[in-house]
């Protein structure tokens, strides 16, 4: 209880309940991870199952009943018949699934890589930053389609569709490791010539533990925005890559596969098998964006 | 000087030869070539006879310098798909990216570094707020969902301006271009905006941030206390400041608007190469994967060594040459 | 009696902070005769650079000026408008600061940095400017300074840039100059050259120096009177050579006693034990109570007033007030 109160009282949560924006982007993000986490429980109808599916409910306007069956939709159906709303909270749980574990690849990763070019120096170190350096002045989107595209070429075509979540998040995480390595290579070199440290290594401490119990809690702070933008960073990467095509299979439609889909309709009116699931990408995104943006803020009061 | 060059252009050869070892890697050991030409019911012989004209089955290190050298000339082989040169197929391409590239580029540096300026001098200014907000969702939105929103306002709603394609385009030489006639301004207008909104928050923010810096920096306060007007001090010490680091990020920023041309070429059905690359991609067309690969390689590299040059025509300190460290 | 350069009365500075407003400076008093020089001493943090920026008006916000006034030749500057403040800084009040690295802006010829100062405040040509310039690059040491003229910053060592801070400080002739902490970057070996470029080149053009240190011994050589601050109030003002013989405030002989003098006796400094409080925890009553060898029941309820005890001499403390009242 204690702790509890000395957290509640502490900077960081006096800047939280002192920031409007950043409640309220985390409530907002809560909630639509919360229901993509629930999403089988409580989503009216199952999108992947075509038993469910009734093609005489296509194209039912949001909250009006169908010309046909009388079914009535919050958010409409698209074409297929196929509820917007469930489809969203499948959409999203997939989407999120795909941002969640490309952030923890790239954030294994580039510590990993962080802390081995810090650790063994030299031309380890030297050649591990050339290649962060020439990685970063790409853009992360392209790096992503060349490993997706590379992938496909290497997988056997039988395979690629049931692979190509897995593809996603590899390629999306490859193409955003670099920002953690840096960070934690940067505060691990800080580290590691402090005087605690070398007196570690000279009584003979395992690297692994000198790295795991005073390195590491050091980088915790910008690994953590960097993991909270780079989540944002990585759900849009992977609607990005499932509007243009290459993304998730059609059988396992994300936030940008439902947009896709729905570009299709724009122009014959209608409007809501696009705009939904676009609000909810757009709210997604953002709340967590600005989560990390006012972590950052709140982590490194000089910069505002 | 020349040494500093030199450095720079040797550093630039190296990162090319890497990506072109990247690209070879790709035609080499992604898919097999000999499959991909010549099908299924190809016989054995055949198969050998097309390895070893191809020169396959040369040391890879040969293979490697043939590849550089066919490269070099702007030999990229055919497309899978389209059985087209894919050299052809890129420089036919090119003239739509460029353009609409360039003017987006434009339009994303001289609006980031306007607005940038305004917020950093104005920063509790309601305006301010405004523009920093909506530069917030500006970089949260995904590009192709801004190209939905500008599609779905301008071209289904309001009817003003195309939605898809270059409208009417006119040859000059081997360059198509789209900017001299009416409907082909019209439909550079959206996808223009689209590209640069991205890169101009981006701008806009590194602009005010650096400025920010600068404006609490120990020359300024200095420019103050000899009681230079604000206006000498913003725009004529602040302001150049300002801008010589933020030179560097925004001529890579423009070297990205090319890649991210991928999606607005995408959402707009523009005939660009980055609409042949994601094709390329999806049906695992290696050679205008490798070509792609290259080309925008070679302009980041290009782009690279141009803005370091600029940053060295710019900042004297980097300028050591006569009365250096003279006490 | 002559009419003071500049007068300060009772100024109070506040930061406003989300844990409160904190004081900076509280009380302060003080004046400075035309072509005098005071010495302005304490701890980093007593408020010595904040009363300079106070002067000149360059508070850093949220930093402001919460009360008291501030006089030139009269004239009160501390509620004038931001354009007729400007015009002060520079023209009547220059200002000379700390790092000389980093003080000039390193992307601008010195040239271009002193002639756009000179014709900020004086109807001169860009020729005749650059004429003035030359001369007072000359006058402050700058060998050559016809040619050197056109180097940028970096081309100068510490001490050369220093130089040209202060010509910068002194092109418009001010009445006053603020010197803040002007040879604490430098090296030891400049420092003493720096010093007495000040003084002399002040002393030959009858411009006063508020000269902001922490070193006594710089005080010692260089002012003609000496004002003491503790944690953003004035501890004691008075006749350099009165505060350094007799100093009468507590805090003002423990710091005389951290002066090694050839003369003295004993072999280690004296130390005033602990530490001055931060802004946001000082203590009721007297500031130094914590520390002063002296305090007694009095201090620690009531602030001591400044009490004058000789003409154009003040102490803040308990016990100086007890002895002006029993004579």
């Amino acid at each position: 209880m204690n702790r509890i109160a000395r957290a509640w009282d502490s900077d960081i949560a006096w800047s939280f309940r002192h920031s409007p924006v950043a409640m309220l982007a985390a409530l907002v993000a809560l909630l639509i991870i919360l229901s993509a986490v629930l999403a089988p429980w409580i989503a009216p109808h199952d999108p992947f199952n075509p038993a469910s599916l009734n093609l005489m409910d296509g194209f039912t306007p949001p909250m009006e009943p169908n010309a046909f069956t009388g079914n009535v939709f919050w958010l409409g159906t698209d074409n297929q018949g196929r509820d917007i709303f469930s489809a969203i909270l499948y959409g999203a749980r997939i989407s999120l699934f795909v941002g969640f574990s490309a952030v923890v690849f790239a954030m294994v990763l580039g510590i990993s890589i962080g802390l081995l070019a810090a650790w063994r120096g030299g031309w380890v170190d030297s050649l591990l930053m050339r290649i962060a350096d020439v990685q970063l002045s790409f853009p992360s989107i392209l790096i992503a389609l060349l490993i997706f595209g590379i992938a496909r070429g290497v997988i056997p075509p039988a395979y690629r569709e049931e692979m190509a979540i897995w593809v996603l998040i590899v390629a999306i995480g490859l193409s955003d490791w670099v920002q953690f390595a840096r960070v934690v290579r940067g505060a691990a070199l800080v580290e590691k010539s402090k005087e605690y440290v070398q007196a570690a290594r000279l009584v003979g401490a395992h690297p692994a533990r000198i790295v795991l119990s005073h390195i590491l809690p050091n980088v915790m702070g910008p690994v953590l925005v960097i993991a909270t933008i780079g989540l944002a960073l990585a759900i849009i990467a992977e609607a990005t890559l499932s509007f243009l095509g290459v993304g998730v299979p059609p059988t396992q439609p994300s936030l940008g596969t439902l947009i896709r889909i729905g570009q299709g309709f724009l122009f014959s009116g209608e409007w809501w098998i696009i705009l939904f699931p676009s609000i909810a990408l757009l709210a997604l995104a953002l709340s967590v964006n600005l989560l990390g943006d006012w972590l950052r803020d709140a982590l490194n009061p000089r910069l505002k | 000087m020349i040494a500093y060059i030199l450095r720079r252009i040797v550093q630039s050869v190296l990162v090319m030869l890497v990506v072109a070892l990247v690209s070879f890697s790709l035609f080499r050991f992604v898919g097999d070539p000999v499959a991909t030409m010549m099908g299924q019911e190809a016989s054995q012989a055949d198969r050998e006879a097309l390895r070893d004209r191809l020169g396959l089955n040369d040391p890879v290190i040969v293979q490697f310098a043939g590849f550089i050298a066919r490269a070099a000339q702007g030999d990229f082989g055919i497309s899978y798909r389209l059985q087209q040169p894919v050299m052809e197929l890129i420089l036919s391409r090119l003239p739509a990216t460029l353009e609409l590239a360039l003017i987006s580029g434009t339009l994303a540096f001289v609006l980031g570094v306007g607005f940038g300026v305004y917020t950093a001098l104005n920063r509790r200014g309601l305006l301010s707020g405004a523009i920093m907000t909506v530069s917030l969702i500006g970089v949260s939105l995904p590009t192709f969902l801004i190209g939905i929103l500008l599609i779905w306002i301008f071209a289904v709603e309001l009817q003003w301006l195309p939605s898809f394609g270059r409208g009417e385009t006119v040859d000059l030489g081997p360059w198509r271009t789209g900017l001299l006639t009416e409907s082909g301004r019209a439909s550079i207008v959206l996808p223009a905006i689209t590209l640069g909104l991205y890169q101009m928050t981006l701008i806009m923010r590194l602009v005010r941030a650096e400025m920010l810096e600068v404006l609490r920096s120990d020359y300024i306060k200095f420019a103050r206390a000899r009681g230079l007007s604000d206006r000498a001090v913003h725009f004529g010490h602040a302001l150049k400041n300002t801008l010589v680091p933020v030179i560097t990020i925004t001529g890579l920023q423009l070297g990205s608007i090319i890649a991210f041309a991928i999606i607005t070429e995408t959402v707009f059905q523009w005939p660009g190469v980055g609409a042949l690359f994601i094709n390329s991609v999806q049906f695992v067309d290696i050679p205008v994967m490798a070509a792609y690969l290259m080309l925008i390689a070679l302009i980041f590299v290009v782009i690279n060594l141009v803005v370091d040059l600029l940053y060295y025509a710019v900042d004297p300190r980097l300028r050591v040459d006569r009365t250096a460290a003279q006490h | 009696m002559t009419e003071p350069l500049l007068s300060v009365r009772d100024l109070r500075v506040e930061f406003p902070t989300r844990r409160g407003t904190l004081t900076a400076l509280d009380g302060v008093s003080f004046d400075i005769m035309p072509g005098e020089v005071l010495g302005m001493v304490g701890e980093s943090g007593a408020g010595k650079s904040l009363t300079g920026a106070a002067i000149i008006g360059l508070l850093e916000p949220p930093g402001r000026i919460a009360g008291g006034e501030i006089r030139l030749r009269g004239e009160r500057i501390d509620i004038l408008s931001p354009d007729a403040m400007r015009r002060i800084r520079g023209k009547r009040i220059g200002m000379v600061f700390q790092d000389p690295l980093t003080s000039l802006n390193p992307l601008y010829t010195i040239a271009r940095q002193l002639t756009e100062t000179i014709r900020t405040h004086l109807p001169l040509s860009e020729a005749d400017a650059r004429q003035r310039a030359i001369a007072l690059l000359d006058r402050v040491g700058i060998p050559a300074a016809a040619r050197r003229i056109d180097d940028y910053p970096h081309h100068f060592s510490g001490g050369m840039r220093q130089r040209v801070v202060i010509a910068l400080a002194l092109c418009a002739e001010p009445e006053l100059v603020i010197a803040d902490e002007p040879t604490t970057a430098l090296d030891v070996s400049v420092q003493a050259q720096i010093i007495d470029l000040i003084k002399e080149i002040c002393a030959e053009r009858g411009a006063a120096v508020m000269l902001i240190t922490h070193d006594m011994g710089v005080i010692a050589e260089t002012a003609d009177r000496v004002a003491v601050l503790y944690a953003g109030r004035l501890a004691e003002i008075g006749k350099v050579k009165d505060v350094i013989l007799d100093a009468r405030h507590p805090y003002t002989k423990g710091l005389m006693g951290s002066i090694p003098t050839l003369t003295q006796e004993s072999d280690r400094l004296v130390q005033i034990p602990g530490a001055m409080p931060r802004l946001s925890a000082i203590p009721q009553g007297c500031a130094f109570n914590p520390r002063c060898p002296e305090v007694f029941a009095r201090c620690f309820v009531e602030r001591p007033e400044p009490v004058k005890i000789e003409s154009g001499r003040q102490v803040s403390c308990w016990i100086e007030e007890w002895k002006v009242g029993h004579g």
